[in-house]
């Protein structure tokens, strides 16, 4: 049977409390008070669809960093970085995919992670052998004090879509193509536009959503009753609850759309909420993950025995349980480019990327990757053709060797006030990686104190800079404290 | 080894401009300052010059590039000038192109001259460098202060320091730079602080704060050299020679791989070997009779004390702490005030340090003028822990 093999997801770390927002705009909106409850996941600076997509397949793929596997890679998302550049290119190259893996982007509704579920199901039913790696990922931008900046949350998930071994088949599914337009984002617009919600609940939901799970469960000959799992995200209240009701599913099949943790997650949500869905799914268990957007889209799973073997790295609850609630709303506006401040002259320096050393430099920049000398096991980063080796510096015998899953450790550090930063102090030091290497590098996800020399990390793809006058991203890996491995280690000692 | 180039090569003048914040120079004002005092302390006349090197580090601002910015400034009689770069160890390194070239014989008297003009980008601290074109796609973006305090963080690691001594033993260095400084006239800084003002002052990078980082100054500074033959045929006497003169420069041992701990500068140790026996050191901390080392913070020049093997490893801070570098100390370090106090044009610094064991050994030192000092060392170090050039250089009386 054809579905997902593997599943696993991400919440970024920051928790921008709802109370604090609507507070600050209170005087301007009374009516966000309504909303000032729970908190949002809030990307940091250096966190975007594709970052977050790269850290949802590795919560999916396990801490094995052979993916050779992987066929292909989808990215769903409507906040892509890039236009035109393909933006499932960068997380495939992060992820040190294969180069004859395939990649694509599917994007321009909110239903595009359903759609590309659909699509990876699409594959390999054609190509059962075949393993494909869907991603789906938003951060969408609301403008300061509108009630979508409360709603919306940062999250990705990521299944892999397989015909072998499979945690949840595929039994059927529908879609309906409506050009009912909710909202919209026009190309050069930085900000959605959006219609009565009455409206888009009344004359879209009510309306375009039942047909089409209907047809779905028919599709896979099941019985709305049976459905154990419910998916369908929807930030108006009681949407999903309704849409079940008129369908005959149980109410209590209707999975928690994660509102007062995470927010909405744009085109991700559904599949932030299957990811969650799945890690406390048994055996037989029917699933149906439903999304809304320019009609609808459904996919219904039967949950198999292989479930309880499988375990994501951290899975979406691994990830928001590891939380920091940010009451500073200046700091969100911030970090989304909502206010004009000052950055001071040291961020004038220009960040023009040369593309023809990206390109030279593709696997380590993207990927980590460095090298191991065949004679003499030394490890490095970057390759080079002489080794660093002091005793020993053989020439070009270096293989790849990739860095971004081994453990590693903070040598030296500091906080600097003094440099350009998002967030600042900016923390950067020498990491050093169980199995040999170094890297000097950007520390994120800390505040003062959270670094020491001996400080577990582990690593992050993060934005490294943006060029603001060429609109270019730049990527490379962070060093983040691996908070599981810290808590380990306090939870040992204290044993001790 | 070979046989180095002890006693070849005698220094017959020096110059430096006043440091600072020079809003009325620009750099080739100030190499004219610093040009003008050398030659009038050499007794030459320009056309007497057969070779220059000159230094200066970030030439998006100040000189621009190439030898042109000092054959222009200082009207040099179209001879050869090679503009030299070696981060902040620059200076020196214009210094080692003329006393090698002298030494070699290919010129009879030689100027080397550092400049640099820091204060023309608008901003407080040293100007955002341009590292090439992969350097940006993965280092962090951080800063001087915030790359040198890595060495505070594993010196604690490695010698158990807790982070309250090793904070008080850095600001000892500070307090001890700015007492010096007060009492040289051409000195940035000329303030007395207290080891509270320095502990207290605000962070620019933990742990390093704003008093235990070095000024950021304008300034030039120029050396003129020659065979010892030669100045006594001039007429000079109680001649300052070189010593020794070594450079090390990173292979990215430290950056790359995991035998470097974080807590020293590996290239200090190497230069420091080789000087000490180019020069004949067989103890420096007995020998040496003063130092100006390369104290862009605080935490540098604490473990350079022991790169130097002037203190034992792990001991430095306590060494620092006793007063054995101060003034009156065992050997007495950064007597003119050091980077911390004179100031670091960055291309001048290296040229800087021999000024000041220059003026010591000729007994011109005035208000600081230490007792008959008879071997100077100079430490200067470009890059950062991870990735640095280190010049080490011995200057002395002519046979001692």
């Amino acid at each position: 049977m054809v579905g997902i093999v593997a599943f696993g997801g991400y919440v970024p770390r920051l928790r921008l409390q709802r109370a604090a927002a609507a507070k600050a705009n209170a005087w301007l909106a009374p009516g966000l008070m309504a909303k000032a409850k729970g908190e949002r996941a809030m990307a940091n600076w250096d966190e975007d669809a594709i970052t977050m997509a790269v850290e949802a397949a590795r919560d999916a793929l396990g801490p094995g960093d052979d993916r050779a596997h992987i066929n292909a890679c989808i990215l769903a998302t409507t906040t892509a970085p890039f236009a035109d550049r393909l933006n499932a290119g960068i997380v495939a190259a992060a992820l040190t995919l294969e180069p004859n893996a395939g990649a694509s982007d599917i994007t321009g509704t909110q239903r595009a992670g359903v759609t590309a579920l659909s699509t990876a199901l699409g594959v390999v039913k054609g190509e059962p052998k075949a393993n494909v790696l869907v991603c789906a990922a938003d951060k969408r931008r609301a403008r300061a004090a509108s009630t979508a900046e409360l709603d919306n949350g940062d999250a990705a998930a990521a299944f892999v879509i397989g015909g072998k071994d499979t945690l949840a088949d595929w039994i059927g599914g529908a879609v309906t193509t409506a050009d009912f337009v909710d909202h919209f984002r026009g190309a050069e617009e930085e900000f959605d536009y959006a219609w009565e919600e009455r409206w888009i609940r009344d004359e879209g939901f009510a309306k375009l959503v039942p047909p089409t799970i209907e047809r779905a469960l028919k599709s896979a000959k099941a019985k709305p009753e049976d459905v154990a799992a419910f998916i369908l995200p929807a930030t108006f209240r009681g949407v999903a609850d309704s849409v079940a009701k008129k369908l005959k599913i149980k109410p209590e099949a209707v999975r928690d759309n994660l509102a007062a943790k995470v927010g909405e997650a744009g085109c991700a949500h559904a599949l932030v909420m299957l990811a969650h869905a799945l890690e406390t799914a048994k055996a037989g268990d029917l699933i149906v993950v439903a999304q809304f957007g320019q009609g609808c889209e459904a996919n219904v799973f039967r949950v198999t025995d292989k479930i309880d073997a499988f375990r994501p790295v951290r899975g979406i609850s691994g990830w928001l349980e590891d939380r920091k609630e940010e009451s500073n709303y200046l700091k969100f506006l911030v970090f989304n480019g909502l206010v004009e401040w000052d950055k001071g002259m040291r961020a004038e320096k220009d960040n023009k990327t040369a593309l023809t050393t990206l390109y030279r430099n593709n696997d380590m920049i993207l990927g980590l990757v460095g090298g191991r000398c065949t004679e003499t096991g030394v490890v490095q980063f970057p390759r080079t053709r002489i080794s660093v080796n002091p005793n020993n510096p053989t020439v070009d015998t270096q293989e790849p060797y990739k860095f971004a899953e081994r453990e590693a450790e903070v040598l030296t550090w500091s906080a600097d006030y003094l440099t350009f930063a998002m967030s600042p102090p900016n923390h950067y030091g020498m990491i050093v990686f169980d199995g040999g290497g170094r890297i000097f590098m950007d520390i994120t996800d800390v505040e003062p104190g959270d670094v020491d020399s001996g400080t577990p990390v582990r690593m992050s793809f993060r934005v490294k800079e943006t060029d603001e006058k060429r609109g270019f991203t730049r990527y490379f890996w962070k060093a983040v404290p691996d908070r599981r491995r810290i808590a380990a280690a306090g939870a040992k000692q204290a044993a001790e | 080894m070979p046989a180095g180039i002890k006693d070849k090569v005698a220094v017959i003048g020096m110059g430096c401009s006043k440091f600072g914040e020079r809003w009325d120079a620009g750099p080739e004002e100030l190499m004219v300052e610093a040009y003008l005092e050398a030659m009038k302390d050499a007794r030459i006349e320009p056309t007497q010059l057969d070779a220059a090197w000159f230094s200066t580090h970030i030439d998006e601002i100040g000189t621009g590039k190439g030898g042109t910015p000092a054959s222009l400034a200082l009207r040099l009689p179209n001879i050869a000038v090679t503009r030299v770069e070696n981060f902040c160890a620059s200076g020196s390194e214009a210094f080692r192109g003329a006393v090698y070239a002298v030494a070699a014989g290919a010129a009879d008297i030689a100027l080397a001259i550092g400049v640099e003009k820091l204060k023309d980008t608008g901003y407080g601290g040293l100007p955002v460098a341009n590292p090439g074109t992969l350097a940006p796609q993965t280092m962090p973006n951080g800063s001087a202060p915030g790359n040198f305090a890595q060495l505070a963080s594993a010196y604690r690691a490695k010698h158990g320091v807790s982070k309250d001594d090793l904070k008080r033993a850095i600001a000892h260095v500070s307090v001890k730079s700015h007492a010096n400084g007060s009492k040289n006239p051409k000195a940035h800084l000329r303030n007395v602080v207290t080891e509270e003002t320095v502990m207290n002052a605000p962070m620019i990078a933990e742990p390093l704060g704003l008093f235990d980082c070095c000024g950021v100054s304008d300034g030039a500074a120029a050396a003129i050299v020659t065979t010892p033959e030669i100045a006594k045929a001039m007429g000079h006497s109680d001649l300052v020679t070189v010593k020794a003169m070594q450079l090390s420069v990173s292979n990215g041992l430290e950056s790359q791989h995991n035998s470097w701990d974080g807590s020293y500068f590996h290239t200090a140790r190497i230069a420091a070997k080789k000087a000490y026996k180019e020069a004949g050191v067989e103890n420096p901390r007995k020998e040496i009779s003063m130092m100006e080392v390369h104290d862009c913070f605080s935490i540098t020049e604490l473990v350079t004390m022991e790169d130097l093997f002037i203190s034992e490893e792990g001991k430095g801070w306590k060494d620092v702490l006793d007063g054995f570098y101060d003034a009156d100390g065992g050997v007495p370090c950064q007597i003119d005030g050091g980077l911390k106090c004179f100031g670091h044009p960055i291309g001048a610094s290296g040229l800087r340090m021999l000024y000041e064991m220059y003026l010591q050994l000729k007994g011109r030192a005035a208000e600081r003028q230490l007792k008959s000092p008879k071997l100077g060392m100079t430490h200067n170090l470009g890059g950062s822990p991870s990735t640095n050039v280190c010049s080490v250089a011995i200057v002395g009386l002519q046979g001692v």
